[in-house]
């Protein structure tokens, strides 16, 4: 009976996320009745699929015990880069969209480098990234926005395949990937095992270094995936844009129960934690939350999320010393 | 003379399997100083962190200054006016003497520390402990012996009538040695009573009334240190019997495969020595030898300053411990939960967790091969568990044990280094990790075993160095060996 009961706990500890999840749209059916539709359903899963693409690489670097706050810097800063490239140098999207992501790519393992051969704590390190990015990103664009680039790189923003939007396809894709990379391939156990246990994995023969630079690489390359995607999305390059991305991954990525010391969690459960800052974000602006409460909001869930998961894996050992 | 300050009567401590302390009884007087003495893992420290009320004693009692308790609380402890000089300071480097002194409970003049004043009564100190300390220095300026005698001086500011100094000479030269020692002498004028514990021998003679000597948890004896001699000190600390359940060796040894060199690093001075294939090597020596420092150096997990290796005839010099392992020499090291396994991943993942590039091709794990390498191990070496999917940190101790044995075996190493192999895990285990290392040997394997437990290395080893103080001291033979004869060397180089 007992044990029914602690089944019963840890289930609950395991989803309760979906459980929020759900109250939450119960809440907002109510609020407003024009939450409860296909429509909103796709306009939140639009407004995700930018940040669920930073979401991942956030994913991998908490993986390993790090943070990575640069990520909305990047994304920012790859999106005015190519507005420039398309812009000012008229160069193909293709080759663009290249040039772009290998940047992106180098601000990651900048990140990665200042945390592995610096030996420097990652919220430091990529609090230096993302001011240094994001000045970066004024400095290119004097400061005003870009615009009056080719249409056609607005068109994936716009494209859908049965109705599902390009944009959410390519978050789905890339969620597809990962979840794969990190339950199939030696990336993904590397990422847990030095999350898990650094000097472990050190003495069973891994570089750690090599394994961290490739969270904080593919980090940068996907913030770089979603920077191009939100310029696709405004058809403006804005040296702005991508402020406050880290805020949503981090948030999302800690409700999907991945362990701030790293080792624990699951990317697939991250999909939740993502849903859930969406349906936040767009319920508050459907029910007419201004954007001040919003900031307010989000930032109380942030602390809320962290506290859970602190206090979930306290429960979690009593269970498995009384088991 | 004769009068009691403490007095513990049948105290026990028992861990779940370790009975850690067993029914230790004895005195200590007034204003001498006592020394306890034993191997690793004879109990002393235990001990001390049961009169510093760190831990509690599953039962006896604890009779102090005439009355009795049944357990300390680490306040009860300090406001009897015990204090504890741990071989880590607990002094705050960048506060002056007089600050770390006074810290806690600094004088003041309203709101105001008294800073001249503090300094007065610091220097007053140092004068009666008949010291030259400038008391305005930083004590992160001070030598380490200076700083123990600062960590002592906070001690007696507070009115410690009873100090316990746990190693406190492991870090200092002869002549720093000394110093502290006068100190110790002042001490005594003053009729503090100290517990001291060191495994320096000679020193205990030099400075002790009366030395109590611990073995396996076990109180021993009590003698005045007139009435006794090293010898018949070692003698009591080794205490016991070797037991017959080491299997015999069926293992036939063959030529050199690793030649070490005068290897040279922060940790070891001068190391040459070299393993034979089919070899099981002991290496002896009291913690903090070096033991674990040499094989880390070996693996790759720490550089080497100077001096050669050579594996099956070839240079051998690794950069990390993944180019240890693929040249063949892999490490279970001595503490599993911090560097041995990762708790919270599964058996499956912990035990191919070095070879995954083997079974990945192209970087996606193969499942097959993953799940034949897991049922290989977890079957031969007999891995208790309702599933290989069950996280590591569920296991028993020698469970988890044999996992990190089995991720080091899935690389096929032909050198096998064991450090502390079987610390703090059970009889049953112990027998078959025993085993396996000898199947290992008996395979053609080369193993390196460090062992703090007398028994076992003399139990396991076809060959024994011994290492003191960060260099090999000497090499006892399987016919030379007696525990007395390691402790002996274990000690020659302090």
């Amino acid at each position: 009976m007992k044990k029914k009961n602690n089944n019963f706990v840890v289930f609950l500890l395991d989803y309760g996320i979906l459980v929020a999840l759900l109250v939450l749209i119960a809440v907002f059916s109510f609020a407003s009745k024009n939450f409860f539709k296909t429509n909103t359903l796709f306009t939140i899963l639009r407004q995700v699929s930018i940040t669920g693409i930073v979401c991942i690489g956030q994913t991998l670097v908490m993986l390993t015990g790090g943070i990575d706050l640069s990520v909305g810097s990047v994304a920012g800063v790859s999106a005015v880069t190519a507005a420039i490239c398309l812009k000012n140098y008229e160069l193909p999207i293709w080759l663009t969209c290249i040039l772009v992501l290998i940047l992106a790519l180098i601000y990651g393992l900048l990140s990665g480098l200042c945390v592995t051969k610096l030996n420097m704590p990652p919220l430091i390190a990529t609090l230096g990234m993302q001011t240094s990015l994001r000045g970066l990103a004024y400095i290119v664009t004097d400061g005003l926005p870009v615009y009056g680039f080719t249409k056609a790189f607005g068109e994936f923003a716009k494209g859908t395949l049965a109705g599902i939007p390009y944009m959410v396809i390519l978050m789905i894709v890339l969620f597809v990937i990962f979840i794969f990379a990190l339950s199939k391939m030696t990336l993904g156990r590397y990422l847990y095992g030095v999350g898990g246990n650094e000097e472990a994995s050190r003495l069973s023969g891994i570089s750690v270094t090599k394994v961290k630079l490739m969270a904080y690489g593919l980090s940068g390359f996907l913030a770089g995936i979603a920077g191009l995607v939100l310029l696709s999305r405004t058809s403006s390059g804005q040296p702005s844009s991508g402020t406050g991305y880290e805020m949503d991954a981090i948030t999302a990525v800690v409700l999907g129960g991945v362990s701030l010391s790293g080792g624990e969690g699951k990317l697939h459960m991250v999909i939740i934690g993502m849903l859930l800052m969406g349906t936040l974000t767009t319920g508050m602006i459907m029910c007419g939350i201004n954007d001040y409460v919003q900031q307010l909001v989000k930032g109380i869930v942030l602390i809320v999320a962290v506290a859970y998961s602190e206090f979930s894996k306290k429960v979690r050992n009593r269970i498995i010393v009384t088991a | 003379m004769d009068d009691v300050i403490l007095r513990v009567k049948n105290i026990c401590k028992y861990y779940p399997g370790v009975k850690a302390l067993e029914d230790v009884s004895f005195e200590v007087r007034r204003g001498e100083t006592h020394a306890i003495c034993g191997e690793n893992g004879a109990g002393k420290s235990t001990f001390i962190k049961i009169l510093t009320g760190a831990i509690e004693p599953t039962a006896g009692t604890i009779e102090f200054e005439g009355k009795e308790y049944s357990r300390l609380t680490p306040k009860q402890s300090m406001d009897l006016g015990i204090s504890v000089i741990y071989q880590e300071f607990s002094l705050i480097p960048y506060l002056t003497v007089t600050e770390n002194i006074f810290y806690g409970r600094e004088i003041k003049k309203g709101l105001i520390r008294d800073m001249s004043a503090m300094e007065m009564q610091a220097r007053e100190l140092c004068k009666d402990m008949g010291v030259n300390i400038d008391v305005r220095k930083r004590v992160c300026d001070l030598g380490i012996a200076y700083q123990q005698i600062v960590e002592i001086l906070k001690a007696v500011s507070r009115n410690a009538e009873f100090i316990i100094m746990d190693e406190p000479t492991a870090p200092l030269t002869v002549r720093e040695t000394q110093v502290f020692f006068n100190i110790i002498k002042r001490l005594k004028e003053e009729h503090v009573t100290i517990i001291f514990i060191s495994h320096r021998l000679e020193e205990v003679f030099e400075i002790c009334d009366r030395v109590s000597v611990f073995c396996d948890g076990r109180y021993v004896v009590t003698k005045d240190v007139q009435e006794i001699d090293r010898r018949g000190l070692i003698t009591y600390m080794v205490g016991r019997e070797l037991s017959d359940d080491y299997p015999t060796p069926r293992r036939e040894i063959g030529e050199d495969i690793l030649k070490v060199r005068g290897l040279t690093n922060k940790n070891v001075k001068d190391i040459s020595f070299h393993l034979r294939k089919g070899e099981i090597l002991g290496f002896g020596g009291l913690v903090g030898a070096g033991r674990t420092e040499l094989v880390r150096a070996i693996y790759g997990a720490d550089p080497i300053l100077s001096g050669e290796i050579t594996f099956r005839g070839e240079a051998y010099r690794p950069r990390d411990p993944g180019a240890a392992l693929q040249a063949g020499i892999g490490l279970i090291p001595e503490d599993r939960k911090r560097q041995g396994a990762v708790l919270s991943l599964p058996i499956s993942e912990n035990v191919v967790y070095s070879i995954l590039k083997r079974i990945a091709p192209m970087g996606v794990i193969h499942s097959k091969d993953e799940k034949e390498y897991v049922d290989k191990y977890i079957g031969e070496l007999n891995i208790k568990t309702p599933s290989p999917g069950q996280l590591v940190k569920n296991l028993s101790g020698g469970n988890q044990q044999k996992v990190v044995l089995a991720k080091a075996m899935a690389t096929n190493c032909d050198i096998l280094i064991f450090d502390e192999p079987t610390r703090g895990i059970d009889v049953g285990a112990k027998q078959e990790i025993y085993a396996l290392m000898c199947q290992l040997a008996e395979a053609g394997k080369s193993i390196i075993m460090i062992s703090s437990e007398m028994p076992e290395l003399i139990g396991m080893s076809d060959r024994i160095y011994v290492m003191s103080n960060g260099e090999i001291a000497g090499e006892l033979l399987s016919e030379d060996y007696s525990q007395i004869k390691i402790l002996e060397i274990a000690s020659s180089k302090l």
